[in-house]
């Protein structure tokens, strides 16, 4: 692949995102790869709000929002639609690349139908899975993807609480047991691995799952120029492997040299503060376990 | 010549949607509906019909998918029922929000609880006010017919707007009549290729669909809506005259149907396949020298209004039947908005068939009689077990 990134922005500044926006780093990439020859779907989300208030648009490709739990119904009826529209000689001998960019949320939680739907249909498309961890557009409520011990407006610790009491739900390994050919996982603080794996999802047949980290300043609780450094952080702790799983066959994409304490980790983020040494070895324990899983000593 | 085939409503809406030659199909199954999606599977699998067909896993991905569909720029095509109807609730105003010229047929069947898989019509009145036209067929040839005229009335520039051709459950879908089946070619030169002007995804033209509505715009979207269904009643009588021309059929004027109207002093009001046997009842009473008429509103949505002025212009008895129930106010649907229409008339509601109690003549002419003796705005269950 060629080192230098696209200099064709399709993706516009001037956007309502926070300063610091993990997502907005994530989509600015994930077209400079994808190219113009994608259609993109979002769900309702800080994504679609934040790019979209009328008569303003932040995107140079054409876009669909709906509702919250259907982008993978909403994708498969676009891919099928310009099959038929193929029929009629349209986009003649180009891919067009079917792109849902939705949240945990709209994911894991409320659009988990949806999108099993899609992929055990087969639908070309490349599902990105934009990660923060909560519902954040709505003030930051737990959803299934939220960590274990992470505090939430839902899930908020107290006399009795350490946070969230249930570990991450997981999406990638959901996916893959649909069979499908394509699954990875990213994090915008590595843009080369996020746009070769985008890249390739968007030249292989049949349906593709990219579940991305995107560190968010207001529901993680940091400062906005920590963003890359935090995302690059959970990587380097094993926190979030980054892996793809290609026709089957798994492969680590990353391998930190050494893996940092997880305590580097948590103590740079908000959610994270009320939880002791004692609290955060027990996520140090699950985490080792997890990545011993991966293969990730 | 057009063939003749002996075939169920929901056969005659999958014909249908295979003439206006649909290139997205996108369908789940439910009682009473399921054998409408069947048909058009084995189209397909026969080689008959080389529509995309996408096996949803649920209603609100049916419609989901129809809208991701058709805002790509091409025709599409579901159907549904009762809970599936209920489970699509919020993706029907995205439709009519969109624009999205979607037409599906809606099998009526009753609400749970309890589980009731038989006919009335709660499931699409109380979508009434999603922005979906509705047009109420009365037999199997109407529901075919209808089914291709929806398309032309939802792609008019002037419209845009999804429709709803609604049957009753079992009682057409599961019935077999013999059904004109139109030409291909006559159909398909009559409806053309979908080709939308105003947007639809494509890479060479990017354009932003479904955006944030903020409250300086919201309210003209609505108002957009509101004046659509207002031209929609001229489409749909040109439509209708079109279709005649071309077809040999019309419904009424496309809005309206009356029946034994000139002279009658007491007339019922219904939609559905009831108008049927309300039709038989009238011919009966003729014999004895009793003359009552029917007006069958044919299109819901839009509601035609004016019409329903003019064509019981000097009755004195209105009869209305309602197939679902407003809890709370205690009239049915069809009920309130007669009152609205003919507000200086007596009018008596009846709520009937209800979860697929038979309406039966005798039913009918148990409503003529009260209606005649009845003096004021009344609403009475009729068919209820002692």
């Amino acid at each position: 692949m060629d080192k230098r990134f696209p200099r064709e922005e399709l993706f516009a500044p001037g956007h309502r995102g926070c300063a610091g926006c993990g997502a907005s780093i994530l989509v600015r990439m994930a077209l400079k790869a994808a190219g113009r020859d994608v259609i993109v779907v979002n769900s309702t989300g800080c994504l679609e709000v934040f790019t979209t208030p009328y008569p303003e648009t932040a995107w140079r490709v054409p876009w669909i929002h709906t509702a919250f739990e259907c982008g993978g119904a909403v994708a498969a009826g676009i891919e099928r639609a310009i099959k038929a529209l193929k029929k009629r000689g349209k986009f003649k001998d180009r891919k067009i690349t079917v792109m849902p960019i939705i949240g945990d949320g709209g994911t894991a939680d409320i659009g988990l139908q949806a999108l099993s739907g899609a992929l055990e249909r087969g639908h070309d498309m490349v599902y990105i899975m934009y990660d923060n961890e909560a519902y954040m557009n709505t003030g930051v409520q737990r959803s299934s993807a939220t960590p274990l011990f992470a505090s939430a407006t839902t899930a908020p610790p107290g006399k009795r609480s350490k946070g969230e009491d249930r570990p991450k739900k997981d999406m990638p390994m959901i996916a893959a047991a649909h069979g499908i050919p394509y699954v990875a996982t990213a994090c915008i603080s590595y843009p080369e691995d996020l746009m070769k794996k985008v890249k390739k999802a968007c030249e292989i047949e049949g349906p593709t799952f990219i579940h991305v980290l995107q560190p968010c300043t207001v529901g993680w609780g940091y400062n906005p120029e920590d963003t890359i450094k935090i995302g690059r952080l959970a990587v380097e702790t094993g926190f979030f492997p980054l892996y793809e799983i290609e026709h089957g066959e798994f492969r680590i994409t990353y391998r930190p040299p050494k893996r940092k304490p997880l305590k580097e980790y948590i103590r740079m983020q908000k959610r994270y503060r009320h939880l002791t040494d004692e609290d955060i070895e027990i996520l140090q324990k699950y985490v080792d376990e997890r990545c011993k899983l991966l293969g990730l000593e | 010549m057009e063939k003749i085939d002996v075939i169920t409503g929901t056969t005659a809406a999958a014909i249908g949607a295979k003439l206006a030659n649909v290139e997205v199909i996108a369908a789940y199954p439910i009682t009473p509906q399921s054998e409408c999606v069947e048909v058009l599977a084995k189209f397909i699998a026969d080689g008959e019909f080389d529509a995309e067909y996408i096996k949803v896993e649920s209603e609100h991905s049916a419609m989901a998918a129809c809208i991701g569909a058709s805002a790509t720029g091409v025709r599409t095509f579901t159907a549904t029922a009762s809970q599936g109807l209920a489970l699509m609730h919020e993706m029907l105003y995205i439709a009519s929000g969109m624009r999205l010229p979607i037409v599906m047929l809606n099998t009526n069947r009753a609400l749970s609880a309890p589980i009731n898989i038989w006919c009335d019509h709660q499931d699409s009145i109380t979508e009434r006010d999603t922005g979906w036209i509705q047009i109420y067929a009365k037999d199997n040839q109407e529901t075919l017919d209808s089914i291709i005229q929806a398309y032309r009335i939802a792609e008019d520039e002037d419209i845009l707007l999804p429709v709803m051709v609604c049957i009753d459950g079992f009682i057409l879908t599961h019935t077999v009549e013999p059904v004109s089946i139109p030409d291909e070619k006559k159909v398909r030169d009559y409806l053309g290729i979908y080709e939308p002007k105003h947007a639809y995804l494509d890479p060479d033209r990017p354009i932003t669909q479904g955006p944030v509505g903020v409250p300086e715009c919201y309210m003209e979207t609505r108002k957009h809506i509101w004046d659509a269904m207002e031209r929609a009643k001229k489409v749909i009588k040109r439509v209708n005259e079109e279709y005649y021309e071309i077809f040999n059929r019309r419904y009424g004027n496309g809005l309206v149907e009356g029946y034994n109207l000139e002279n009658a002093d007491t007339v019922l009001v219904a939609m559905g396949s009831v108008c049927g046997t309300i039709r038989y009842v009238i011919d009966k009473l003729k014999e004895k020298g009793k003359n009552v008429g029917l007006l069958r509103i044919r299109t819901y949505r839009p509601f035609p209004k004016e019409e329903i002025k003019e064509m019981l212009e000097g009755v004195e008895n209105v009869g209305v039947l309602d197939r679902n129930v407003s809890f709370g106010f205690n009239m049915g649907a069809l009920g309130t908005e007669m009152l609205a229409t003919l507000r200086d008339k007596k009018i008596c509601n009846y709520i009937v068939g209800l979860g697929g109690r038979d309406i039966t003549p005798s039913n009918i002419e148990e409503i003529i009689r009260h209606l005649e003796k009845c003096e004021d705005v009344e609403t009475k269950w009729i068919g209820l077990k002692e």
